[in-house]
């Protein structure tokens, strides 16, 4: 069968300025009317491999071939020009206009010159949602229609431009089961009709229903295209999340000691209602570090800040050291000896345009060791900055260089300075190494694995496989709000079952060593 | 007192008093849809009433003179659209140095060009004329209410039905109401926002430039030190509470008209002068608080159901 490519990326390679190869030598072929998967963890490089086609970001090297002609993008607008559509993750809709206008925005009919042609606007939005049989009410406003009809909006939004291509970033997250398979009916009559669609997802289950093929990608690289048919979840699943490098630390047997954190039927919802952690239990002890993986989004920032005191409205009871913190300020929670790397360390990380010593005792300014009745001991708190530059290896030209200037990885230091410093008994690290050079990496967790050796308690947080399996004592699963496994001994289990867990293909009824009382 | 408020001159003066406000309102209004307050209305009528009685006094005719307002209107929205969009200037901070340069500004411009420093009583300038309207003037009450106005009267009118087809009915319209909402949206389908943005302040400088043009060009005959009053200020309540679409901005810009041509009454009693001048800006404090408390209710109510 002769196949018929409508577009080719190419060795596609993508540098950004902080220094994140987010793309190395990726390439994908679409075919004429398939739907291809682009599979893979956040921050895989999916979103900025979409961006370089939607003409977003420009790439460092390679090239973009559309119907056997090399071409570039360069905007937005270019794309839509070249037939190729998005529909972002985030609706770009107008909410006050109707479904009508927001199809027709920028490209408006007139009439005598002048004016929009209203009801031609209505009637060719109405005859393109006939054309693809969307159900739509073309002159209700955007913000009354549900979610679902809004997606749809945003795909005739597209179609209405003349996409050929039609780029959907992670459609089902927003979606009911019910719309899920509506949407999957209709994106099955685009591709009958020649449309080529790229479905971004890490919901493998959904993948196998609708796409032909997938390309898997993992940090940054492609890890090549496959016929959906021909391969089983389970090897997905191995080529999304499976490790690249197997580092290892020389570690000693924990030595838990008495449970420090203690979380009992914890449920969280988000700001939109959505129920992001459902019913959690577990202890943490002093002396081991307990490894939380799971794609990104299941709960885990909610439930970090939940602990940390960042979020009030939960339900359920959180102690630390025997105190049910749900009255008490993070400030109350601080000082009670619990330290928080945050999970950004740009918006609740530091202050980029204050000073490295002010970040560095954001923490503990009102310590009476740094803080006279009145002035601030400033003679004492700079010995101490200068002692702990050192000490964590901080580069910079002195403390009193701003933040934001320094490398994503001397930035994080500074915050596990500060965090550290303080003598903590329990450490809350979210992503702590996300986004850091290898260097600053190996340093951080071995800081953390010192502290669990003194006793101290640590709660890892990890979208890194290599980082939660190397450091962890016991290693959860977290699915959907709630633990899918736990794994006593980390050594025993292989990144494919874990990565089965991850994406909820499998599921431990008992679960064993979660809570010690 | 009573006499006065039913007779057909006290509502012949409402609509002269909503005249400058409505202008400024509409100005608004089309910066707020845009995403963009201007605040810079004060100075920008301030201005515009000086270089109407210039202009027309240059030129020898009042047409010309409000054609050049109009465009030095534009210019000052220009010049702020360019601090906000290129420069990255707060847009309350470029409006309030706006607002201040207006304040000397005009009375500098009119010391070096004619010698006065409170009024320009010197320069002959052109006043917009008085209209007569056939037929409707031999309706009894109407007729006086609505006949013999001032041009610039007339067209603030015009303008209110002009910037409700422009805004509702023109692509141009609904590309500045989309990025005035959803900025990220608009710019997806390959609008630049920025240039929208310029175009709706010059739009609302222009607008606004009308509306201090009948300041000294027929609600008065000349220019005087401050005199627009804080209408400018008053013209950003009416469209607010208005919902910065025209039509809702012409209805409150009457009410403080009306507020205004009461206080010019009022002066006619024992009340003190100092307590008058006070009604057209407690109107706009207390009308402000109604529209906020009526907001909050509505979405103390929308929470409660959800």
């Amino acid at each position: 069968m002769e196949k018929n490519i409508v577009l080719q990326m190419n060795h596609i390679m993508k540098i950004y300025s902080n220094g994140v190869v987010a793309n190395e030598d990726v390439s994908i072929e679409l075919e004429k009317g398939e739907i291809h998967a682009l599979l893979g963890e956040n921050g895989a490089g999916k979103s900025t491999l979409m961006k370089v086609l939607f003409g977003i970001e420009s790439p460092d090297e390679g090239q973009i071939i559309l119907n056997g002609q090399e071409i570039t993008i360069k905007s937005p607008q270019d794309a839509i020009s070249k037939g190729i559509g998005m529909v972002h993750q985030h609706f770009m809709l107008v909410p006050s206009l109707t479904v009508a206008e927001n199809i027709i925005l920028g490209v408006e009919p007139k009439k005598g010159g002048l004016f929009i042609d209203m009801d031609r606007a209505v009637s060719v939005a109405d005859e393109i949602a006939q054309k693809y049989n969307f159900d739509i009410d073309v002159k209700s406003k955007v913000e009354e229609i549900p979610v679902g009809i809004k997606q749809k909006v945003e795909i005739l939004k597209a179609l209405y431009r003349g996409a050929d291509i039609l780029i959907l970033d992670e459609p089902t997250a927003v979606l009911t089961p019910q719309e899920t398979d509506e949407l999957f009916v209709q994106l099955e009559k685009l591709r009958d009709s020649g449309h080529t669609i790229i479905f971004i997802s890490h919901k493998l289950d959904e993948i196998k229903r609708i796409c032909n093929r997938a390309t898997i990608m993992r940090s940054g690289r492609s890890m090549g295209t496959y016929e959906v048919k021909d391969i089983s979840t389970e090897d997905m699943s191995r080529l999304m999340v499976g490790r690249d490098v197997v580092l290892t630390f020389e570690k000693e047997a924990a030595k838990p000691s008495a449970v420090q954190l203690k979380v009992r039927n914890l449920s969280v919802r988000n700001g939109q209602g959505v129920l992001k952690v459902d019913d959690l239990s577990f202890d943490l002890r002093g002396g081991e570090i307990l490894g939380i993986a799971g794609v990104e989004g299941n709960g885990q920032s909610e439930l970090i800040d939940s602990i940390t005191g960042l979020n009030k409205s939960y339900k359920g009871q959180i102690s630390v050291k025997g105190t049910n913190i749900e009255k008490h300020s993070i400030k109350d929670i601080r000082e009670l000896k619990l330290a928080h790397i945050p999970e950004d360390r740009m918006t609740s990380g530091c202050a980029g345009n204050l000073n490295i010593l002010e970040n560095l005792f954001s923490n503990q300014y009102t310590d009476p060791a740094y803080s006279g009745k009145i002035m601030l001991k400033m003679k004492r708190i700079q010995e101490r900055s200068n002692e702990l530059i050192k000490e964590y290896l901080v580069k910079c030209k002195s403390f009193r260089q701003n933040v934001a200037m320094l490398s994503g990885g001397n930035i994080q230091k500074v915050i596990v300075a500060r965090e550290f410093s303080t003598g903590p008994d329990i450490i809350i690290a979210n992503q702590p190494t996300r986004g850091v050079d290898v260097g600053a990496a190996e340093f951080i967790r071995r800081r953390l694995l010192e502290f669990r050796d003194k006793g101290c308690a640590v709660l890892l947080v990890s979208a890194d496989l290599n980082e939660v399996f190397s450091l962890s004592d016991r290693l959860a699963v977290m699915y959907k709000g709630k633990f899918s496994g736990m794994f006593m001994d980390v050594a025993a289990v292989t990144e494919e079952e874990l990565g089965q867990y991850m994406l909820g293909l499998k599921h431990q009824e008992e679960q064993e060593g979660v809570i010690y009382e | 007192m009573l006499e006065n408020l039913l007779s057909p001159d006290f509502f012949n003066a409402i609509l002269r008093a909503t005249t400058p406000i409505l202008f400024a309102a509409l100005a608004s209004s089309v910066a707020s849809k845009s995403g963009i307050t201007n605040m810079a209305l004060e100075g920008i009528m301030l201005f515009s009433a000086l270089f109407g009685v210039i202009f027309s006094a240059m030129t020898g005719n009042f047409f010309t003179g409000l054609l050049l307002t109009m465009v030095a209107g534009g210019v000052i929205g220009l010049l702020l659209a360019f601090f906000v969009l290129n420069l990255k200037t707060d847009e309350i901070l470029a409006a309030i140095a706006i607002n201040m340069m207006a304040t000397g500004g005009t009375v500098l411009l009119m010391l070096a060009v004619s010698g006065d420093r409170g009024s320009s009583t010197s320069i002959s300038n052109f006043s917009a004329p008085r209209i007569n309207i056939p037929i409707i003037e031999q309706i009894p009450f109407l007729g006086q209410v609505l006949s013999g106005q001032n041009l610039m009267t007339y067209l603030s009118i015009v303008a209110v039905v002009v910037m409700h087809l422009f805004l509702y009915k023109t692509p141009l319209g609904l590309k500045i109401r989309a990025v005035g909402e959803n900025k990220n949206a608009a710019e997806s389908v390959g609008i630049s926002s920025r240039k929208i943005q310029y175009i709706a302040l010059i739009l609302s400088g222009v607008l606004a430039s009308m509306g201090g043009f009948f300041l000294s060009g027929g609600y008065m005959n000349m220019f005087t030190k401050d005199m627009s009053a804080g209408k400018g200020y008053i013209a950003l309540a009416a469209s607010a509470m208005g919902g910065n679409t025209p039509v809702g901005a012409f209805l409150v810009s009457l009410l403080f008209g009306a507020a205004q041509a009461l206080a010019n009454i009022m002066q006619l009693t024992e009340i003190p002068h100092e307590l008058i001048q006070m009604v057209p800006y407690l109107t706009t404090l207390i009308g402000l608080g109604i529209y906020s408390y009526a907001g909050m209710r509505r979405r103390q109510k929308l929470a409660g159901k959800a």
